[in-house]
């Protein structure tokens, strides 16, 4: 049996603050092969951004990683010291957020900023650092990339930044990207096509990718596969295909519903009634049942995780699938 | 832009009328010079020639307009006590106070920059806690008694460091600069410390605010998802960004430095401009409290002229915004 | 606001949560008392010139002078029992630190918000005049004024408030033009209420909480400044000896070793200012979060 590039199993992130313990991610298991997308949907608060810092070994204080494990090729990343994930972060696994406006230093040049982010792993002449980085921004589609490389970030467009973004985690060619919502600050056009830049320039050169985004439209369009969240826990894994065309868990089933392309037009969409509970105050069965109109006295006690073949579930009474 | 500047500049002009006008009367017209300079038993035909000779027979106005036309050739008038033209005394007190005042504010910056950095990076430790505590006493605790601990702790107790005066001295370019010999950097020490112990809190508290928001910000959690060391992050990342405001406060402090050297020169003996006014005040010199405050004003006129208008060369809306 | 409990109670109960600010508050309170009942509890009158012997002078702490009882503080060049001394002097430096402060809110917060509520000429002449001053060093304005004016208790107060009044002023204008803005104050001007209402049922009480920040930490400063001014001898006249005269009258014997003239009423100062402003840092906090430091 092969050792997967990356097994992530029953990683437990909490919060400890003052009003009590926020379990933001609450036993999220998942493995993830080279070349593979991930798509990890939910909707804000579900825990995905912080699954993502979790693999970094990013969670700041109060939060913590009080279980579970992330294996990269096999290696313990959690409680490893941090000048030992240092060498992790960047080279094997990269990160690219949301707002490029708010991730690049307003007052450091790209330049610069990406000559950090090369040199935080290699030592490379300062010639050298630029022509990687040139290289790096060329690969994203800068044109000019050598006269842009001292230029500072507010003088791109907002999608050129989040190339230079992208191209930054590109430098070090690692082996996975988590993309938290990656496309979500950008117009829309724009969203398109740096969906399909990603797509393409993780394909040809084998990088897996977490995408995490509380947009199924989004997601679908680039992730093999799908892991839908809820209050901290995953509640339905398939692939993406199966899991769109015939989706298992209630929550899923509503995330599909109110995308615009669901609805007959004319109709209004549909909306998951409720709003995500709080983390501090979760019922102590099923976190959705509250919103769900499946709902049984079953649903009072946590549904256990059901592995069928290629998917899996977390429901008492999922969604059957149409003969 | 050029318009701006020059509307400024006029009223910078104006602002520095008021001032002269302000103190002239303040300091003329508020008791009488004659009383010092003519012994109570002259007769009466000398006291009215020596009135004459000084001009204060004539109308207010007319003194204030000779005065004016003085000061803009330069010529303060002559110090009562040391019988000297005053902007000579003046200048020759400078450089002790300038090199007090450097001193000062670049210990300050170079102290507590790093220190503020370090308590707004780990606000929870006990360092932390201990930098800001410092802070706090070093914004409430007056000036004055800091200097008397400094003298009781490092003069009179531990005989280390000289209680007062500027000790040997070096030329260079012209004038005398103690921080050049060892004797008169001893003597430098203590001075400097007090004069920077209320700067350093400043300097403290802007730099920890800054590094406290930049650290939540996503730019230091990419940084460190790129591999970043934490020490790189801050010297790199945090500290270009708090730059600005610390150069900002850097620049406006230095004015407002010389003021508070006004309290630190005396404690300390030490001859510069602040040891002077305080003297003058003391023995009723009047032209020189004069010409004093007149440079001072003209000294914080000329800082602010020159913030606006760099604002407003850096930021176009404080243009549209004051003008309008 | 949690709801039922009046804000003062919430506000009370926030403040008892800061085991520091309540200590300072302590201190604070426990100075007060002491300045206002120095008469009483202080074992000698140090105004009382025939009651010092010079026999007693620069005495050290713990010596027995020939009133029979100890000095535990020492004595200073007149022979003066320095407890005593420094009770008066807490009395004189509490009493010039309220005066100022009061004062200097009054004038500075009416300059404020009538520039406020005028608009116009005045406001900006008003303004311009006190942004000028803010940038001018309150000690250097104070210090000039008070040589100007000479010594004396009224004097002095002059002095310290024209030091001062401009960061009332700033600080009530920014409040009232921000609550000016907000449409209620246009809907009572709409309706027929008075001007004097509009200023008093509204301006005024919503500038209240960043002028009481502002007044704590002006008091503070007002007693470092008179205590700075006496100290350099353009304060207080003698026959008024405030904590900085007394440890200005000890400095020249510092040198020598006979530090408690200087230092026990340093001290006393110290405390004080210190106890004021950690107060007012939770005051400050409480009621603008967004400042906290």
């Amino acid at each position: 049996m092969t050792v997967p590039l990356l097994a992530v199993t029953g990683l437990c992130t909490h919060f400890h603050t003052r009003a009590g313990v926020v379990k933001a991610v609450d036993g999220v298991s998942f493995t993830l092969e080279p070349g593979q997308v991930l798509g990890l949907v939910g909707e804000s608060g579900s825990g995905k951004t912080v699954t993502g810092f979790s693999l970094l070994g990013l969670v700041e204080p109060p939060g913590r990683i009080v279980a579970g494990s992330v294996r990269l090729r096999g290696q313990e990343l959690v409680g490893l010291p941090t000048p030992a994930l240092r060498a992790v972060r960047g080279r094997q696994i990269a990160m690219v957020f949301q707002d490029p406006m708010m991730t690049l230093n307003p007052v450091l040049t790209v330049g610069r900023q990406m000559g950090l982010a090369l040199r935080a792993h290699e030592r490379v002449s300062r010639a050298a650092a630029r022509a990687r980085c040139v290289e790096a921004l060329t690969r994203v589609g800068i044109p000019d990339a050598g006269a842009r490389l001292d230029a500072y970030p507010h003088q791109f467009s907002g999608g050129m930044r989040q190339r230079v973004a992208i191209a930054t985690a590109l430098l070090h060619r690692p082996a996975i990207i988590v993309a938290d919502e990656p496309t979500t600050a950008l117009d829309v056009s724009i969203q398109a096509q740096i969906l399909h830049e990603m797509r393409a320039l993780t394909r040809d050169s084998g990088t897996a990718m977490v995408w995490i985004s509380h947009d199924l439209a989004t997601v679908s369009s680039v992730a093999d596969r799908l892991l839908v969240m809820y209050a901290g826990r995953l509640v339905e894994e398939g692939p993406t295909a199966q899991v769109l065309r015939t989706p298992r868990h209630p929550y899923s089933r509503g995330l599909l519903d109110s995308l615009p392309a669901a609805a007959t037009p004319g109709d209004d969409l549909r909306q998951i009634p409720g709003s995500t509970p709080s983390l501090l105050a979760l019922p102590p069965g099923c976190p959705f049942a509250p919103r769900c109109a499946r709902t049984s006295d079953r649903c009072a006690t946590p549904p256990p995780w059901v592995v069928d073949g290629d998917r899996a579930h977390r429901c008492h009474h999922p969604l059957e699938t149409p003969p | 832009m050029t318009g701006f500047a020059i509307q400024r500049l006029l009223q910078a002009i104006a602002v520095m009328l008021v001032m002269s006008a302000i103190v002239f009367l303040g300091v003329y017209a508020i008791g009488d010079p004659m009383e010092l300079l003519i012994p109570p038993e002259a007769p009466q035909d000398i006291r009215r020639e020596i009135v004459a000779r000084f001009g204060l027979d004539r109308p207010l106005w007319v003194q204030y307009l000779t005065f004016l036309g003085n000061v803009v050739q330069g010529d303060f008038g002559r110090s009562f006590i040391y019988n000297m033209p005053v902007l000579d005394l003046i200048l020759g007190r400078l450089p002790a106070t300038l090199e007090l005042t450097l001193a000062a504010v670049l210990g300050a910056t170079l102290i507590g920059v790093p220190l503020g950095i370090y308590a707004g990076y780990r606000p929870d430790r006990a360092g932390a806690r201990i930098v800001m505590a410092l802070s706090i006493l070093g914004f409430s605790v007056p000036t004055f008694w800091v200097g008397l601990i400094l003298i009781l702790t490092f003069a009179v107790s531990l005989g280390w460091l000289p209680a007062g005066g500027r000790g040997a001295t070096v030329e260079l370019l012209g004038t005398q600069w103690s921080f050049l010999t060892a004797n008169g950097l001893s003597h430098l020490l203590l001075p400097a410390l007090n004069l920077a112990l209320f700067k350093l809190a400043m300097m403290i508290r802007l730099a920890r605010a800054g590094t406290r928001e930049i650290m939540l910000t996503d730019t230091v959690q990419f940084a460190r998802a790129a591999g970043l060391a934490e020490t790189t992050i801050l010297r790199h990342h945090v500290l270009k960004l708090i730059a600005i405001p610390i150069v900002t406060v850097f620049g406006l402090e230095l004015g407002s430095t010389l003021a508070f050297a006004v309290v630190t020169e005396t404690i300390f003996s030490w001859p510069g401009l602040g040891k002077l006014i305080i003297d003058s005040i003391t023995n009723l010199d009047r032209p020189v409290m004069v010409a004093y405050l007149i440079l001072v004003a003209l000294l914080f006129v000329t800082i602010n002229l020159v913030v606006d208008i760099l604002y407003a060369a850096l930021d176009p809306r404080v243009r549209r915004g004051r003008t309008a | 606001m949690s709801g039922g409990a009046s804000p003062l109670a919430t506000f009370w109960g926030n403040f008892v949560e800061n085991r520091v600010a309540v200590v300072a508050l302590a201190v604070v309170v426990a100075i007060l008392v002491l300045a206002v009942a120095a008469p009483l509890i202080a074992p000698q009158d140090p105004y009382d010139l025939a009651g010092l012997s010079l026999l007693d002078a620069r005495r050290g702490p713990g010596h027995v002078g020939a009133g029979g009882y100890v000095h535990w503080l020492g004595t200073d060049a007149q022979g003066r029992d320095l407890v005593s001394a420094i009770l008066y002097g807490l009395r004189i430096s509490v009493q010039m630190g309220l005066l100022a402060g009061m004062f200097a809110l009054i004038i500075g917060a009416s300059l404020g918000i009538t520039a406020a509520y005028l608009g116009g000429r005045l406001e900006s002449l008003v303004m311009r005049v006190v942004d000028l001053q803010l940038s001018f060093p309150a000690i250097l304005l104070a210090l000039v004024l008070a040589a100007l004016l000479g010594q004396g208790k009224g004097q002095l107060i002059a002095a310290l408030v024209a030091a001062q009044y401009a960061y009332f002023a700033r600080t009530a204008y920014g409040a009232a033009t921000a609550e000016r803005r907000k449409d209620y104050i246009e809907a009572a001007a709409a309706t027929p209420l008075s001007g004097r209402r509009i200023v008093f049922r509204h301006l005024l009480p919503n500038c209240m909480p960043p002028l009481i920040v502002v007044a704590t930490v002006q008091i503070a400063n007002a007693i470092a400044l008179e205590a700075t001014l006496s100290f350099l001898g353009l304060g207080l006249p003698v026959t008024e000896p405030s904590l900085g005269m007394l440890i200005s009258n000890g400095f020249p014997y510092m040198m020598s070793g006979r530090y408690w003239i200087s230092v026990y009423p340093g001290i006393a100062l110290v405390v004080l200012i210190v106890a004021i402003n950690l107060v007012g840092d939770q005051i400050r906090d409480q009621i603008n979060p967004r400042l906290r430091r």
